[in-house]
């Protein structure tokens, strides 16, 4: 069946649209036949791909995991405050078991002794699953760079690296919309936009066109 | 704190009852310490003790490098009724840092010991539970030793962003 796309509203008068609104509202079954019922069912049907519908489903209703591991966690509690209000985007319900929740915010510093443990919370969670560094501790080991901690990349995949000691709740907040624009299909661009670079890829010096490249791809759900 | 008169008789009638017990003394800066030889740790604790230094505040190791013996354990002693501080202090060498543990006299002490063991090394003799406290067991190594590496990440700065990883590897 060839699909022919209109704008809503057709391309005449808006006010049209509003008469055939108020049409509709008084619309009865059999009043419509043949090309007008056709045309009617068009202007009111979206079609995507079930990918981009359960991508944008998901993206729309993380479940973060009740999970702090230091002073960031004090800015984590933040973003389900008033002021930052997770709840706005679908994200407000923090699951207190790992099997309930599908997105863990490592909220500071990690130790070698936690890292077994994080681990462990991190495989419980079922699938899929999405993590985010939060603060420098936990993505390059900040202030505390020496024998005791270990960051979150060595033993774990992380979606999102939040910047910052500790970053504000606004900073995470943006952390997890870009964790969502990932999760629909739709990653952000961040410097390549910048730099005018889009559809470029990275190459590691002799790995031209080598298929590993550590380059985030639409669909992906870990690395990048 | 007593003062350097009373750290001396102090360190006298530790003297009088042990001739090897007492090393040297030092007061410095109103905070008197007692150098003491370190197998005489629990005679000199329980006369302090007796003494009415009955509080064990701190138990803390030190790594004293490149002086020689390296390692020290601090022992802060509180009198509560007069509200009087004394320090001990042991030092032991790298290559034998063996010590009594004073868990018995200062049940207290237990966690300290076995933190100085995690971070410095030293062996308390006759603790009830000798290991790790922070590190995980497997550790290897002492970290708050001196000569331990600083370990971490490489951070990239410009200094070194063409020689760690990432650029001309």
């Amino acid at each position: 069946m060839e699909v022919k796309r209109e704008p809503l509203g057709g391309a005449g008068d808006p006010a049209d649209l509003r008469i055939r609104q108020l049409q509709a509202r008084d619309m009865l079954r059999g009043d419509l036949e043949g090309e007008d019922l056709e045309r009617y069912v068009e202007q009111r049907v979206m079609t995507t791909t079930m990918d981009k519908a359960v991508a944008w489903a998901r993206g729309n209703s993380f479940f973060p995991l009740t999970f702090g591991l230091a002073c960031c966690a004090i800015e984590q509690i933040h973003i389900v405050a008033s002021r930052m209000d997770l709840a706005r985007f679908g994200w407000e319900a923090f699951r207190a078991s790992p099997r309930q929740a599908d997105l863990m915010i490592l909220s500071g510093r990690v130790s070698i002794k936690m890292a077994p443990v994080i681990r462990r919370i991190y495989d419980q969670m079922l699938d899929p699953k999405w993590a985010i560094s939060m603060g420098a501790c936990c993505s390059s080991m900040g202030v505390f760079n020496n024998y005791a901690l270990v960051p979150a990349d060595k033993f774990m995949p992380v979606d999102v690296h939040v910047p910052g000691c500790p970053p504000r709740p606004e900073a995470l907040a943006h952390g997890i919309i870009k964790l969502r624009a990932k999760v629909q299909l739709n990653p952000p661009p961040g410097w390549r936009e910048r730099y005018d670079a889009i559809g470029t890829e990275e190459l590691l010096p002799g790995e031209t066109g080598s298929p590993d490249i550590n380059v985030f791809r639409p669909g992906d759900t870990a690395g990048a | 704190m007593p003062d350097a008169t009373e750290l001396e008789l102090t360190a006298q009638e530790l003297r009088d009852r042990d001739g090897e017990s007492v090393i040297e003394t030092e007061f410095h800066r109103g905070r008197a310490v007692l150098v003491i030889n370190p197998p005489k740790i629990k005679s000199v604790l329980a006369h302090l003790e007796g003494k009415g230094y009955t509080f064990l505040a701190s138990l803390h190791g030190v790594d004293y490098y490149p002086d020689e013996p390296r390692l020290g354990v601090l022992y802060e002693l509180l009198d509560m009724k007069r509200v009087d501080r004394i320090s001990v202090k042991a030092r032991v060498p790298t290559d034998a840092p063996h010590i009594d543990s004073v868990v018995e006299q200062f049940p207290g002490a237990e966690f300290p010991e076995r933190e100085v063991y995690d971070m410095f090394g030293v062996v308390f003799d006759g603790h009830p539970d000798m290991r790790r406290i922070l590190m995980p067991e497997d550790y290897e190594g002492y970290p708050q030793r001196r000569d331990f590496p600083v370990g971490g990440e490489p951070v990239l700065f410009t200094f070194n962003e063409e020689t760690t990883y990432g650029k001309n590897v």
